[in-house]
């Protein structure tokens, strides 16, 4: 079971948290201007990194406040956390 | 009959016998005995029949990784399956069975199966029992009946399990040398320390051995450093605590066992605690386990670990056999010969693989008068039922064969060590890979992933100075990554590493081929043998885990301690290639076997999960309802009076409502508050339809869609203020609707100034419906004009009920006109008991949720997630009059997908059946012709379906392709019992204005016209 440390409340245990996927999906701001693809594109696919990918999570059975997970898929390490608006960090950190 | 109690000596007290029952037949051991030691000292040779070949099996080990002692204890409730003798502490009046053989262990006329051994390889299950396919349901009665290693209990677990949620610094794991050495010292830094061992007495393998620390024996030391330890404030210590799991971010879990070392009577509170765990530094001091050598025959009863030998004499003082040899390929096996030779045990000879044995054990051997076969190995084990002889042959100068034969050596007991490998299975589990030591020949902790060292034995270190050493440094080191610093220590004077190198010996060479020869087996609990392993190898499974899925080897509930390790090494000589490139198998936890109790805790029973109540459930219960499941609510279904079927009590309940007045308890209903200037803004972007118009007061029925367009959740909408909204979702959508709506807005909306709070546990909510109610409601909300005028359908007014604020609505999901009334809900009993009491002279009835489906199916309302799926669109529901094309909303763009356009769509329909009496299940596929060359084409399902009293038939919403442009052809449900139903595609309408295009909640026509009759039915009304 991960340990993440909510920006809130500190470091809980993952049964805490709700796993929200992959982060920086912005909604496109004028949906109508996509082509159909690029819809499907932003609704049905995501990187599925292998390696350090940024994902939102949410403190569900704590404070319910979203924020961002910079975490190694493969070692399960998590690089840094931050909250929401912040630019994406480095990954040579 | 071989096995005896010692004269003297061991660990146990023998002034306190206690009494057992084996097999039903009385026994007596003495306490500090376990299980397996009492057996030995009762002359027990078996104790099981093998898994596949029925081969009488006696004990091997003295720990964790027996194979064969796997016995059921107790009877009833408490009686627990798969319990390993060798950890099972005695207890008075403890009853244990073996649990396979036939009529039993001692005397198995299914042994028969070990003779038809040559047709039944690796693999005979799966080749043979292939064809036909739809024969296996018969084969499988017959091979499960022979199979399994234990019974579960027919009763519910009759005892409690506790569990703790727990934080440490430090954990040692093992309280061995090492482990104690590492607690020890990480104990002196300040730490919070948690030291677990599995087994009743700390000291691990100094326990079982013949050693000095200090001087003094060892004992000494361990019950010196327990007390140092037990005097921490912050050390816990942990006996008789396995920690079987190490997940990630050092998140560990323990079982302690609290009650199984006890008589009942004494057996008080709960049985076993699961620890979870979350350590900073975790040390793990698990030791290691000795190996089996594979050689002919080398499953007979009398075969044993030369440690556990040692651990039966020195710790238990029982001698597990009178006459005995040792065969080994190292210097322990001298040390369990002396063992033996001290307690008085006859040692006929000891067979060392090496060719040139030397080193101080070697000398002491001699010097004791052992005779020494050196490079011989024992090919063959002779004796039926017990061992009574071995052959021994001389090796050739490769190893790889044996050459002349040597003496026939009589004995009853055969000690065997082939090397020793460290318990790396936390180390592995905690994502680190083990690496091949090709000069110690064992798998070693590679490099650690999480914050976790090895020390002592357990990373292939032997000697018990080697291991204090190693142990203290690991306490300090762990201690220190935590910020404490260790106070420096002398450590205590101990044997120094004095032992020869082993000589590997994966496979001992026999007078026959391996695959002629008798059977040697490499996993006694799986009977997997080494002509399996290289059977598989001609197969070609080459990859180890290939392997170890083909020949089941490792496949037991001890997980292949004792068999794995020499199943590698065979694989990898017979591939000719090095062990380290073939690896191990994956450990998993858990690391021994863990119960279903344990894991559940006190999550059983009502508290399995939380269940929800209405504020005026008590009214619901003494009224002798019906519930169902609604989530976690429990929800009135339907009040049946003494006699009433469900359908005769809907019936009533549906009439009632149609023609004076029915009460439902809605209060389940989800219920978001909604404030803030951009609180209409969010309503506009995540409801379908337009919501800025909504005057305060009124109030407007939503669709919510799912970013890919599909509908998600439904419910009425309330305008309370300039930038108050109370928004209503279905009851079991409410929390994701709660949580979809937060996501955005912290995610993607972080501009919206708006303030959403769940109040859906605020308000009890009194839904009254029929053409009285008006009159109803009207007595209750004496302070608020209900007329047609001045509350039209649609509208919300604050007022006062019972005495307190409230709040009265005029929706309506029944077609009938209706009022629903909210007050905080400390009132809600009191609310629902005022309506019922004034609402006696208008035959008020109180009506379920399953009168209330009914009642809306006949107007067409859709429920979502029983008509909807997650694949339909508003159009899909006949909405698309809901959706906007003037702003956009979540899903608006998806459903501009072409897919989502066509029309053959999968449509929202009515469907009456050509029998009005019939009822379709709901579920029952739909084809358009009654039979033909299977299988049928599917056009669709029955989403609710209903005997409607109001319509005077059966009526059911469905969805199927293309179906709007369908209405008035038939089509077929056949059912599971053989029938076929036919129906007509209708509207999904069947009330007021059967056949019109269905409306949606907000219409004029959702509420029917106003048909209050002149004076209200007296007395309650009957269908």
């Amino acid at each position: 079971m991960l340990q993440l440390e909510c920006p809130w409340c500190g470091p809980r245990d993952e049964e805490e948290f709700t796993y929200g996927g992959e982060a920086h999906i912005t909604r496109p701001p004028e949906p109508d201007a996509v082509s159909d693809a690029a819809w499907g594109d932003y609704l049905f696919f995501h990187t599925n990194t292998r390696g350090l990918q940024s994902e939102q999570w949410c403190h569900s059975h704590g404070c319910r406040r979203w924020f961002n997970v910079a975490r190694d898929t493969v070692t399960y390490r998590i690089h840094r956390v931050y909250r929401m608006g912040e630019p994406r960090p480095g990954f040579d950190a | 009959m071989s096995g005896y109690r010692l004269a003297s000596g061991g660990r146990i007290d023998r002034d306190r016998r206690l009494e057992f029952t084996f097999n039903g037949r009385p026994m007596a051991g003495y306490a500090g005995d376990t299980l397996a030691s009492a057996l030995i000292a009762n002359g027990v040779d078996i104790v099981a029949r093998s898994f596949k070949y029925r081969r009488p099996r006696g004990i091997v080990a003295a720990g964790a990784e027996e194979p064969n002692a796997i016995l059921q204890l107790g009877c009833g409730a408490r009686t627990r399956p798969v319990q390993r003798a060798t950890q099972t502490e005695l207890h008075y009046g403890l009853s244990a069975r073996t649990v396979n053989g036939w009529p039993s262990a001692e005397t198995d006329l299914t042994a028969v199966l070990d003779r038809a051994s040559r047709l039944l390889p690796a693999g005979f299950y799966y080749k043979t029992f292939k064809w036909p396919a739809s024969g296996w349901k018969h084969y499988e009665h017959v091979i499960r009946a022979g199979a399994g290693l234990g019974y579960a209990p027919d009763d519910a677990d009759a005892d409690r399990y506790d569990r703790i949620n727990a934080h440490c610094d430090v954990l040692v794991v093992g309280a061995g040398p090492a482990g104690l050495s590492a607690a020890l010292a990480a104990g002196y830094s300040g730490a919070r320390v948690i030291l677990a061992d599995e087994g009743s007495e700390f000291g691990g393998s100094l326990l079982s051995a013949a050693e000095h620390i200090d001087g003094a024996p060892s004992t000494h030391w361990i019950a010196r450093v327990r007390a140092e330890l037990a005097a921490m404030p912050e050390v816990t210590l942990l006996p008789r605590a396995t920690v079987f799991g190490y997940y990630d971010h050092n998140f560990l879990t323990l079982v302690e066992r609290l009650t199984d070392h006890l008589p009942a009577t004494d057996a008080i509170g709960p049985r076993e605690r699961l620890w979870r765990l979350r350590a900073k530094q975790v040390v793990i001091a698990t030791g290691a386990i000795e190996r089996p050598l594979v050689f002919g025959n080398n499953d007979r009863p009398g075969v044993m670990l030369a440690s556990a030998v040692s651990s039966y004499v020195n710790r238990y003082g029982v001698a597990p056999g009178r006459r005995a040899v040792v065969f080994a390929n190292n210097d322990n096996g001298y040390r369990s010969a002396l063992d033996m030779q001290r307690a008085g045990i006859d040692v006929a000879g000891v067979v060392d693989v090496r060719t040139d044995p030397s080193g101080a054990w070697h000398e002491a051997a001699r010097a004791a008068g052992l005779r020494v076969f050196a490079g011989h190995v024992v090919p063959d084990a002779r004796g039926r039922r017990r061992l009574a002889s071995v052959r021994t042959a001389r090796l050739s100068a490769d190893a790889g064969r044996i050459e002349d034969e040597g003496p026939r050596l009589d004995c009853d007991l055969l000690a065997v060590s082939g090397g020793w490998s460290p318990v790396v299975h936390l180390q592995s589990q905690s994502g680190a890979r083990p690496r091949f030591d090709t000069d110690r020949a064992c798998f070693v902790p590679g490099d650690p992933v999480q914050a976790e060292r090895s020390a002592g034995a357990a990373r292939g270190t032997w000697d018990t100075a080697g291991c204090l050493l190693e142990g203290n440094e690991a306490g300090v080191a762990a201690a220190s990554a935590c910020g404490f610093e260790a106070p420096a220590t002398v450590l205590p004077s101990a044997a120094a590493a004095d032992e020869q190198p082993l000589l590997p010996c994966w496979l001992v060479p026999g007078f026959k081929p391996v695959s002629r020869g008798p059977k040697q087996f490499v996993d006694y609990q799986n009977d997997t043998t080494a002509a399996d392993l290289h059977l598989a190898i001609r197969e070609n499974y080459t990859a180890i885990e290939h392997v170890k899925r083909y020949t089941a080897l490792g496949f037991g509930t001890d997980q292949g301690k004792l068999g794995n390790i020499n199943g590698m090494g065979i694989v990898a000589e017979k591939l000719g290639r090095p062990l380290a490139e073939v690896g191990t198998t994956t450990f998993r936890p858990a690391y021994t076997p863990v119960t279903f109790g344990a894991i559940a805790g006190r999550d059983v029973g009502a508290l399995l999960d939380a269940t929800r109540h209405t504020p005026m459930h008590a009214w619901h219960v003494a009224r002798g309802a019906v519930f169902e499941n609604v989530g976690q609510w429990k929800r009135a279904r339907y009040y049946p009076r003494p006699g009433e079927t469900m359908q005769q009590a809907v019936d009533r309940e549906c009439l009632a409502t149609h023609h004076a007045v029915g009460v439902l308890d809605y209060s389940t209903l989800g219920k978001i508050d909604i404030h803030g200037p951009d609180a209409v803004t969010l309503l506009e972007r995540v409801y379908t339809n337009n919501w800025r118009k909504l005057a305060v007061g009124r109030c407007r029925y939503g669709l919510m869609l799912d970013e890919d367009g599909m509908v998600m959740d439904d419910g009425v909408t309330a305008r309370l203020a300039e930038h108050h909204y109370l928004m209503t979702t279905t009851t079991g959508g409410a929390a994701n609707v709660m949580a979809r709506l937060e996501r955005w807005l912290q995610t993607e909306w972080t501009d919206l100034e708006v303030h959403l709070t769940s109040v859906t546990d605020h308000w009890a909510t009194v839904s009254v419906a029929g053409p009285y109610s008006r009159d109803l409601v009207g007595e209750l909300c004496a302070d608020v004009d209900l007329s047609a005028e001045a509350m039209p359908f649609m509208s919300i007014r604050e007022c006062t009920a019972v005495g307190v604020a409230a709040r009265v609505a005029r929706v309506s999901f029944t077609g009938e006109l209706s009022f629903e009334i909210s007050v905080p809900a400390a009132h809600g009993q009191r609310l629902w008991e005022a309506v019922m009491a004034a609402g006696e002279r208008y035959g008020a009835t109180p009506y379920g949720t399953e009168a209330m489906h009914v009642l809306r199916a006949e107007k067409g309302f859709v429920i979502v997630g029983q008509d909807t799926d997650g694949s339909v669109t508003p159009d899909d529901l006949g909405m698309a009059g809901l959706v906007s094309t003037k702003k956009d909303f979540i899903g608006r763009r998806s459903l501009a997908r072409p897919h989502l356009q066509r029309g053959d769509r999968r449509q929202l329909v009515g469907l009456l059946t050509d029998e009005p009496a019939a009822v379709l299940p709901e579920g029952a596929q739909l084809v358009d012709v009654p039979d033909g060359p299977l299988p049928l084409p599917m056009v669709g399902w029955v989403t609710s379906s209903y005997a409607s009293a109001r319509v005077g038939r059966s009526i059911a919403l469905a969805l199927v392709d293309g179906g709007r442009d369908r209405i008035g052809q038939r089509v077929f449900a056949p059912l599971a019992d053989g029938r076929v139903l036919a129906a007509r595609i209708t509207e999904p309408v069947f009330l007021d204005a059967p056949g019109r295009r269905p409306h949606d909640r907000t219409d004029r026509n959702a509420e029917r016209p106003d048909r209050r009759p002149e004076r209200p039915p007296a007395g309650a009304v009957d269908a």
